[in-house]
């Protein structure tokens, strides 16, 4: 295993790269991507067996589908320090004629996205699919989904859940991002979600939780908890709760960020909270 | 006068699960998923010889669309089968963002189209499909005339890289085209010659105009018939090329009348030979209950309205 430390040094240049991408065509989504930034580096450079020389079909290796498309700046920027592209590419973000639109897409060839998102909900029925084919081609891999819990809103994710545990759909792990935010506020008062586990559970899936979503550490061990269930015949599922703006400390606790970029002062207190440690783009 | 012999009626939707069954037989990477209509959609056989490379959704047709998405992640072949209505309109943001934007291989077959569903009523027949789908970048549309042509066209679209929207129908109708004949992505076919007035139609429409083509032959009146089972993309040479001859065109289809065929070959000839058009379908409304055929007569589907038309447009010439 890749020392944390140093994994630890990869989440905080990942801050960064989301911080300056958002700011510079002021536009864009941090909150949620600072949130998820140890887990994707986590699933990147520690989980998933996977090829940077990137094939669409993707077969003998692990795939990863991002539902909540809005976090890209995330994305981008884990797939970019993967190999995936040229990190210099991070600053055409959401520019005319690039490759990372606001929301990842397909459509221009950015190597390591398979499909778009950012009309949400619609995630999990894609990585079922992709699952299935991995199994009709007795391909032994993963495929693991992160989704927003503000998302789960839309019906198609029942429909998707109802599935996999019925037609068992059992080399999936799907990663639900509890941050418990949305546009509009708290998914409490915009949608109570109720309790997930329960609902998860009564849906057939096998339910884990993680408390500290933002612990590069425990993201793995848990990560590693729910790879020992691949195969049992029901899909995995893993309630993460994180923070949202997690590693700037005036983004956090609130969902004022979810859509918004830093200004020039903001920008500066928050790189100053993240040291540069792999080199800007 | 070409003389076309229905052969024996059958559904196009038969045409459809024969395709399939084919398919299924031959292509190793085709895998079908229906929502619930499997019986409906005759894909019966295919299943039977094929139990891992169908997937039973259940009435779920948005996690349908997704799942189709993803199985072409792999290289599968996925041909979602459910009707027209639930094929498109209740999926069609599924469709543009996880299919088309996306430019996923799937195959969107959609049976049940238009009012020829029937005694179902109006919630089932949908008119606006040939509209939703042609307006996305990159899908192609095909809407078929009988049995043989439907079976002919999946299997075509097997080998076609891309989405594709394949329409098709409920009722048995004429079979009437070759058994035998290739299917050709993007080619209209020439079903008879004439001088006076150019027919384009497709689907369950072809026939009524093959039979207005007899009426008006019996009038005096030389009428070419086209068969345009492509609408995206369509094949704008040989509209072209036939009412550079005729001056004057119809169309027929069996949707609203914004939003189809018609609407294709008006701004084909108006950017290419402005021509006088008149049009057959229906006119921005809803069907109802009733029998397949009452509902063509009431709403104008008919052999009795092209000839209508045909009369009308060429007094416009």
């Amino acid at each position: 295993m890749t020392d944390i430390l140093s994994l630890e040094a990869f989440v905080k240049q990942v801050r960064r790269d989301i911080l300056r991408m958002v700011h510079k065509v002021n536009s864009g989504h941090p909150g949620g991507s600072l949130g998820c930034a140890e887990f994707l580096v986590a699933l990147y450079s520690e989980i998933m067996e996977h090829n940077p020389e990137f094939n669409m079909n993707g077969e003998k290796e692990d795939l990863f589908f991002l539902s909540n498309g809005h976090i890209s700046p995330v994305f981008y920027s884990v797939l970019a320090r993967s190999g995936y592209f040229n990190i210099n590419e991070l600053n055409t973000f959401r520019l005319i004629n690039s490759r990372l639109q606001g929301h990842p897409t397909t459509h221009e060839g950015l190597p390591g996205i398979r499909v778009a998102s950012g009309s949400l909900g619609q995630g999990l029925s894609v990585a079922i699919g992709a699952a299935l084919s991995k199994k009709i081609n007795n391909d032994s891999k993963t495929v693991f989904i992160l989704m927003g819990d503000g998302e789960l809103q839309e019906g198609q994710n029942w429909e998707a859940l109802m599935f996999a545990s019925a037609k068992g759909v059992d080399n999936l792990i799907a990663t639900i991002d509890l941050n418990g935010k949305q546009i509009d506020g708290s998914t409490d008062d915009v949608l109570n979600l109720g309790s997930l586990k329960s609902k998860f559970e009564s849906f057939g899936w096998k339910t884990l939780e993680l408390e500290e979503g933002n612990n590069i550490e425990l993201i793995i061990s848990k990560i590693n908890e729910a790879k020992s269930h691949l195969g049992n015949g029901v899909p995995i599922a893993i309630l993460m709760k994180t923070e949202m703006g997690n590693g700037v400390d005036f983004m956090m606790h609130t969902h004022a960020w979810h859509g918004k970029a830093p200004n020039d002062d903001q920008l500066e207190i928050a790189l100053a909270q993240n040291l540069e440690t792999l080199g800007d783009y | 006068m070409k003389k076309y012999i229905d052969t024996g009626a059958n559904d196009t939707r038969s045409g459809f699960g024969a395709g399939l069954t084919e398919l299924g037989r031959t292509n190793p990477n085709v895998v079908a998923l229906c929502a619930d209509l499997i019986g409906s959609l005759k894909m019966n056989q295919f299943i039977k010889e094929n139990p891992k490379r169908f997937f039973q959704v259940g009435i779920a047709e948005a996690n349908m669309m997704g799942i189709a998405a993803g199985l072409t992640i792999g290289g599968k072949i996925p041909f979602t089968g459910t009707f027209a209505n639930f094929s498109t309109g209740r999926v069609y943001d599924q469709i543009r963002q996880s299919i088309a934007y996306s430019g996923k291989n799937v195959k969107i077959c959609a049976s049940h189209a238009g009012v020829t569903l029937g005694e179902d009523g109006a919630t089932h027949q949908i008119l606006e499909d040939i509209g939703l789908m042609k307006m996305l970048p990159g899908m192609t549309v095909i809407n078929t005339c009988d049995f043989n042509q439907t079976k002919a066209a999946t299997l075509a679209i097997a080998d076609h890289i891309g989405p594709v929207y394949l329409r098709f129908g409920r009722p048995k109708v004429p079979n009437f085209t070759p058994e035998k004949n290739s299917f050709k992505i993007g080619k209209g076919i020439l079903l008879n010659e004439g001088s006076d007035v150019t027919i384009i139609a497709t689907g369950h429409l072809v026939w009524e105009s093959l039979k207005a083509a007899e009426g008006l032959f019996k009038k005096g009146i030389s009428a070419e018939v086209i068969n345009i089972h492509t609408i995206k993309p369509l094949d704008e040479e040989i509209i072209i090329n036939s009412v550079s001859k005729t001056k004057a065109v119809v169309t027929a289809e069996e949707h609203n009348i914004y939003g189809g065929l018609g609407e294709s070959v008006s701004r084909t000839l108006s950017v290419n030979l402005p021509s006088p058009q008149e049009f057959v379908g229906t006119n921005d409304t809803f069907g109802e209950s009733g029998t397949p055929s009452q509902l063509m007569e009431k709403y104008g589907l008919s052999s009795k309205n092209i000839i209508t038309k045909v009369e009308k447009v060429l007094k416009r010439k």
